[in-house]
């Protein structure tokens, strides 16, 4: 693996680690499993470029971004609590939905940001080179994420939101309205998934109606990395090991991409292969070191 | 106080197996009333104090709690006037939170949660106080998961998480009936002590006939969805296993006795 091929992924595990927060809240705080996510990334994408290319300011849009993505997780959270309709079948009905709505908000498949400002501009005037601007912005908002989502849930609201998941019932009983809180928490999960996809799009100089295609799955690869490689001992410690998980990830990809043993080499589409094993290597990974160590 | 009328629940109602659950009941607890609850298996006893915390709404008749009409509100609303322990020790507490901010959790019950902390430091101090209450050595370990506690620890827990914010009517299902006779001993009395100190009105479900008895001013025995029995005051006092066994049999036996001549 080149350096340039190292430093991509780094930059890539740190935006898409946002996305990987995001999963994570909803996932594993709420055990609500919310295919929303693969149709809110591109949804974040599309707001945030629309905005830029209309004149809005590329760190204003990334607010609009985060809104209409907690928008979409609401309605999921809403067909889920209110409609009575499965969580996941919920949101893979949200999902579909937003596949049309970001293409209408785009009117086309893509939009192109090549040219346009975007948030790495102010950095890149700081006479950071441009390569390692976009770096450098990504770790910046992943920090900003990891801490502000630990503090959230250090709140009464963030603490109401952790007992939902846990234990319903008895946070019922002590007056809280688990609706309320599922909603809300849908909704941050997505608002960070759609923030992810407004920054991937301005470092890519584009935002695609088909970015989002595997989000779920890349999202749990990284949570569940993360927890394999670096534990989850409390809460705080879950949500920097879904950003780290996510880094490697990135790594493990750019790596495996970049792998050749005579004259084999994987190509882009063996990724789906690639990721699905990553998974059950990490999944299977605490029960084998069991069972090991056992012996 | 808690005042339910002429209160009746069915469950699959207009199917095959539809349950009459809860079938005119009447009650009325004054403030500091403390009832215990008997009846046997499917009685109806775990309806009724479901349909007293909001779980699901009647079909008929009206609770209130505290002088203010309940029936239509939903179960986290009636939280703010009511707070229940569960026969599963599990079902009272979060596990992966630890033993501070379970407390916390309860010490806002039926308040706004916002953003500010979820457990404040001079909180503690009364966590602490509380905890040392109960004698369970848990005071000294405010920052363990209660995960790692025993059924007990955390029933015990529950009794307290229960009655942090005074509840105006505090709900007990059977929760001493998962526990080790000992334990059960145990969060009894500790039950016993905190609804006197706080002069509570309490509903307490139990199949120990003795507890049924000894605890509380107020008894009521439910067979098929109704109260048949109801002792209170001094006819309680006098009131022994033998009593209550002769009243429950010659309940059950006039219920076989309409079912004969039903199906004759
Ligand atoms: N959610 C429900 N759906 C359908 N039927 C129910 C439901 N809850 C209770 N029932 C039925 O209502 C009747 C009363 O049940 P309940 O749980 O109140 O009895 P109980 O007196 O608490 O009995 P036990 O001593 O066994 O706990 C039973 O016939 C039960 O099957
Ligand atoms: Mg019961």
């Amino acid at each position: 693996m080149t350096a340039y091929a190292a430093l991509g992924a780094l930059e890539q595990g740190l935006a898409y680690g946002i996305m990987a927060i995001g999963v994570f809240i909803s996932f594993r705080i709420l055990d609500f499993p919310d295919l929303t996510v693969d149709g809110s990334l591109p949804l974040g994408a599309a707001v945030s470029a629309v905005a830029i290319t209309s004149g809005v300011n590329p760190y204003l849009s990334l607010i609009l971004a985060i809104v209409a993505g907690s928008m979409a997780g609401w309605v999921t959270a809403i067909l889920n609590t209110k409609f009575k309709i499965l969580h996941l079948l919920a949101s893979i009905l949200t999902m579909i939905a937003l596949y049309s709505i970001n293409i209408r908000i785009m009117g086309g498949p893509n939009i192109a940001l090549i040219g346009a400002p975007s948030v790495f501009d102010p950095v890149i005037g700081l006479g950071i080179p441009a390569h390692l601007a976009s770096l450098v912005v990504f770790a910046v908002f992943a920090v900003a994420v990891v801490i502000l989502v630990i503090w959230f849930l250090r709140t009464e609201f963030g603490q109401a939101m952790l007992a939902t998941g846990d234990n319903p019932q008895m946070i019922t009983s002590l007056g809280v309205n688990t609706h309320f809180i599922i909603i809300a928490g849908v909704g941050l999960s997505n608002g960070l998934v759609a923030l992810s996809g407004a920054l991937i799009a301005q470092n890519q100089g584009a935002a695609d109606v088909g970015m989002g295609i595997g989000t779920i799955i890349a999202g749990l690869a990284s949570v569940i990395v993360g927890e394999t490689l670096f534990g989850t001992a409390s809460v705080a410690r879950s949500i920097i090991a879904a950003l780290l998980g996510s880094v490697v990830y990135r790594l493990a990809i750019a790596f495996a991409l970049g792998f050749e043993w005579g004259g084999f080499s994987f190509s882009p589409s063996d990724l789906n292969l690639i990721t699905a094993l990553l998974v059950v290597g990490a999944m299977s990974a605490p029960h084998l070191k069991k069972r090991l160590l056992a012996r | 106080m808690i005042s339910l009328s002429e209160c009746s629940k069915a469950f699959h109602r207009g199917g095959a197996n539809e349950v009459q659950a809860l079938e005119g009941i009447t009650i009325e607890l004054d403030e500091g009333d403390f009832a215990t609850v008997i009846g046997s298996n499917g009685a109806g006893k775990s309806t009724l104090l479901n349909a007293v915390a909001g779980v699901f709404f009647l079909d008929q008749g009206t609770i209130s709690v505290a002088g203010r009409d309940v029936t239509r509100w939903p179960e986290y609303k009636r939280a703010t006037l009511i707070a229940r322990v569960f026969q599963n020790p599990l079902l009272g507490t979060c596990p992966s939170a630890t033993i501070e901010q379970n407390l916390a959790l309860a010490r806002r019950r039926g308040k706004r949660r916002g953003l500010a902390p979820g457990v404040l430091q001079r909180e503690r101090a009364q966590f602490i106080d509380a905890l040392g209450t109960i004698g369970l050595g848990l005071e000294h370990r405010l920052r363990d998961r209660v995960g790692l506690l025993s059924g007990g620890q955390r029933q015990a827990l529950t009794m307290l998480m229960a009655t942090l914010v005074r509840p105006e009517v505090l709900l007990l299902d059977e929760h001493t009936a998962a526990l080790d006779p000992k334990t059960a001993r145990q969060i009894l009395a500790l039950t016993r002590d905190i609804i006197a100190e706080h002069k509570l009105t309490a509903l307490m479900v139990t199949h120990n006939m003795k507890d049924a008895i000894a605890l509380g001013n107020r008894l009521i025995m439910l067979h098929q969805g109704r109260v048949v029995v109801g002792v209170a005051g001094a006819d309680k006092q006098q009131l022994t296993v033998d009593d209550l066994l002769r009243k429950f049999y010659q309940v059950q036996g006039e219920a076989l006795a309409n079912d004969s001549m039903l199906l004759t």
